[in-house]
C-alpha cells in the first residue's frame, strides 16, 4: 500500500527484485500501514495463522505414524500415544489445537461482528473467511473422525447421514460418499486424504484473505475510513507484530494448560472405545464448536428441514453484508446494535449449551426459541436497524476527538457540507 | 459484420467443438467420481445367513450385514397384537405389520434409524419397540417410526427363511 517505489540496497538484491519481486512484496508487509488504535481484539489474524502452521506442522508428523485403515487405525493412535518418541505431545497439541483454533476464529469472527468489519469495502475479505471457516469445519470433522473411537465412528454415520435427507439421490450420495453400505474402512481412507488437503485449501484462501485485506487496510475499533499512511496508521513492523506476539503468548499460555494439565477436557471418553457398528453410545454429541449449528438441527422436528436450518445458519452469515445495511461500522456508534449484538452472542452460548443436551423437554424448547432468534437477528433486526437506528456521531479521524480535524481530506468536507 | 445473422460455417465449428469437448470431459471426469463408489468387493459380502434356532420368543440378536445391524426378533403375541391393532393413519409412514413381517413370528429389519443412521436401542421408548438415543425417533413393535425426527419406518432388507432355523439376508 506504500506508494513509494523500493529498492533493494545490495546489488544481488536489485538483481533477484528485478527478476521476482519478493523483496518488494516483504516490503510492503512490513511497512504496511496500520491503524494505531487497533486493540487485542486484532491479534487473533496472528494468532489464527499461528494455529494453521502449527496444525500443519503437527498433523504431517502424526500422519507419518498413523494408518487410516479401520482394522489398524485405533491401535495406530494408540501406539502413537504410547510408543513414539513425543507422540503424546504431538497427538495432544494436534488434538487441542483445533480446539484453540476454533476458540480464536470463534473471536475473530464475532471482533468482525462488533466493529463491522465485514462491511462494505470488506465484503470479499469476509466472505473468503466464512469459506476459511466452513472449511476448517469439515476438517476438524475428518479429523475427528480419524481416531476410530465410538465417537469418531458415530459422528461419520450421523453428518454423512445428513445427505440422505436430499431427495430422491439421498440414498445414492450417502453410498458414494461411504464407498460402501455404511461407513467403513474405505470412508476412513478418503476422509484421511481429504483431511490432508484441505489445510492446504485452507492456506491458499489465507493468503488470499490477507491479499484483500491490504487493498482496502484494516478496519479498526471506531470504524471510519482513515487515509494510510498518516498520523492515523502505524507500520506494521515492528509494531503490530511485537503486540501481535506479545498476543500469541498470552493465548500460548491458555493451550499449554489444555495440553499439559487436561489435555482430555475438550474431548469424549468414549473416544477411547474402539469403533463399533452394531453399538451407538448413548448420548452422542459433536465437538463443542460444532455444537451451536448441532442444536439448530436438532430443533426442527422435520429431517430435511432439519438438514436446510443447519446450513442455511451457515448461508445467510456470508449474506450478512447485504443484511447489516447500517453506514456505520463500528457497534461503538450504535447503541441499539450494540445491545442485539451481546443478544446475539448469548444466543449462540445457548445454542451450544442446549446443544450439549439431550433434545427433550425443556432443552428442546429453549433450543427452538434460540434458533427462531438465531435466524431473527440477521434477517429482521438487522436490516431493520440499518434504517431506524439513530446512531451517534463518528469522528473523523482517529486523532479527532483529541485533536479535531482529520487526515481524510474527503471525511473533511462532507462533514463541512453537513 | 452489421448485416443480418447468419449461421456460419465457423459457427457450427465452434458449436460443434464445444460438444465434443464436453462429452470428453465428461468422460474423463465419471472415473474419477465413481471410484468412490462401493466398489467390487464390497458389493461382493451382500448376503448373509444366520442361525435363528437359539432365539426365544421375546428375546432378539443383531447381526452384521453390509457393514449394518440387522435385528432379528422373535416376537411375542402382545408384540404382534399391538403391531397389529394400530390404526394405519395414526401412522407417519404408513405400512400394514402384514407386509412388514410376512412371519409374524418373526422381523427382520435394519436397524438402523432412519433419521441419521444411528442403532436404536431395544425394548425401550413410549411404543414399546425402539428408541434411538441420537436424536429421540421412537419405534413401535413393528419397528415403523412413531414419534421423533425420523422420516420412516425402520427397513425391511431383502430377506428369506432358507429352512425353518435358518435366515439368509440379502
Amino acid at each position: 500500500m506504500s506508494d513509494h517505489e523500493y529498492t533493494p540496497n545490495s546489488k544481488f538484491g536489485k538483481w533477484f527484485n528485478d527478476r521476482l519481486p519478493l523483496l518488494t512484496l516483504s516490503n510492503h508487509l512490513s511497512d504496511y500501514p496500520t491503524p494505531k488504535n487497533l486493540n487485542y481484539w486484532w491479534t487473533f489474524g496472528g494468532i489464527l495463522t499461528f494455529c494453521l502452521i502449527a496444525q500443519i506442522i503437527t498433523g504431517i508428523i502424526l500422519a507419518m505414524h498413523y494408518v487410516a485403515q479401520a482394522d489398524l487405525a485405533f491401535e495406530s493412535v494408540e501406539h502413537i500415544m504410547r510408543d513414539v518418541n513425543y507422540g503424546w505431545l504431538i497427538r495432544y497439541f494436534h488434538a487441542n489445537g483445533s480446539s484453540m483454533f476454533f476458540l480464536a476464529v470463534y473471536i475473530h469472527i464475532f471482533r468482525s461482528l462488533y466493529y463491522g468489519s465485514h462491511k462494505s469495502p470488506r465484503e470479499v475479505i469476509w466472505i473468503i473467511g466464512m469459506i476459511i471457516y466452513f472449511l476448517m469445519m469439515m476438517t476438524a470433522f475428518m479429523g475427528y473422525v480419524l481416531p476410530w473411537g465410538q465417537m469418531s465412528f458415530w459422528a461419520a454415520t450421523v453428518i454423512t447421514n445428513l445427505f440422505s435427507a436430499v431427495p430422491f439421490i439421498g440414498e445414492g450420495i450417502t453410498n458414494w460418499l461411504w464407498g460402501g453400505f455404511a461407513v467403513d474402512s474405505p470412508t476412513l481412507t478418503r476422509f484421511y486424504a481429504l483431511h490432508y488437503l484441505f489445510p492446504f485449501l485452507i492456506l491458499g484462501l489465507v493468503i488470499l484473505h490477507i491479499w484483500a485485506l491490504h487493498i482496502p487496510g484494516n478496519n479498526n475499533p471506531i470504524g471510519i475510513d482513515i487515509k494510510s499512511p498518516s498520523k492515523d496508521t502505524v507500520p506494521f513492523h515492528p509494531y503490530i507484530v511485537v503486540k501481535d506476539l506479545f498476543a500469541l503468548l498470552i493465548f500460548l499460555i491458555i493451550f499449554a494448560f489444555f495440553v499439559f494439565y487436561s489435555p482430555n477436557l475438550l474431548g469424549h471418553p468414549d473416544n477411547y472405545i474402539e469403533a463399533n457398528p452394531m453399538v451407538t453410545p448413548n448420548h452422542i454429541v459433536p465437538e463443542w464448536y460444532l455444537l451451536p449449528f448441532y442444536a439448530i438441527l436438532r430443533s426442527i422436528p422435520d429431517k430435511l428441514f432439519g438438514v436446510i436450518a443447519m446450513f442455511a445458519s451457515i448461508f445467510v452469515l456470508v449474506i450478512l453484508p447485504w443484511l447489516d445495511t447500517s453506514k456505520v461500522r463500528s457497534a461503538i456508534f450504535r447503541p441499539l446494535y450494540k445491545q442485539f449484538y451481546w443478544f446475539l452472542v448469548a444466543d449462540v452460548l445457548i445454542l451450544g449449551y442446549v446443544g450439549a443436551m439431550p433434545a427433550e423437554g425443556l432443552y428442546l424448547l429453549v433450543a427452538r426459541v434460540a434458533t427462531a432468534y438465531y435466524f431473527i437477528h440477521f434477517l429482521i433486526i438487522l436490516p431493520v436497524l440499518g434504517q431506524k437506528e439513530k446512531t451517534l456521531e463518528v469522528p473523523l479521524s482517529l486523532t479527532d476527538p483529541v485533536l479535531g480535524g482529520s487526515t481524510n481530506d474527503s471525511l473533511m468536507s462532507e462533514q463541512k457540507k453537513n | 459484420m452489421s448485416e443480418e445473422k447468419k449461421t456460419k460455417r465457423r459457427d457450427f465449428i465452434f458449436t460443434a467443438s464445444y460438444a465434443l469437448g464436453a462429452v470428453g470431459v465428461g468422460a474423463t471426469v465419471w472415473p474419477l467420481i465413481d471410484q468412490m463408489n462401493p466398489d467390487a468387493s464390497v458389493k461382493a459380502l451382500a448376503t448373509t445367513e444366520v442361525d435363528v434356532s437359539t432365539i426365544e420368543r421375546g428375546q432378539s440378536i443383531s447381526v452384521l450385514w453390509r457393514g449394518k445391524p440387522v435385528f432379528i426378533r422373535r416376537r411375542t403375541e402382545e408384540e404382534i397384537a399391538k403391531a397389529r391393532e394400530v390404526d394405519l393413519k395414526e401412522l407417519k409412514h404408513p405400512e400394514k405389520d402384514e407386509d412388514r413381517a410376512r412371519n409374524p413370528e418373526w422381523l427382520v429389519m435394519l436397524g438402523v434409524c432412519t433419521h441419521l443412521g444411528c442403532v436404536p436401542l431395544g425394548d425401550k421408548g413410549e411404543y414399546g419397540g425402539w428408541f434411538c438415543p441420537c436424536h429421540g425417533s421412537h419405534y413401535d413393535t413393528s419397528g415403523r417410526i412413531r414419534k421423533g425426527p425420523a422420516p420412516t419406518n425402520m427397513e425391511i432388507p431383502k430377506y428369506e427363511f432358507v429352512n425353518s432355523n435358518t435366515i439368509k439376508i440379502g
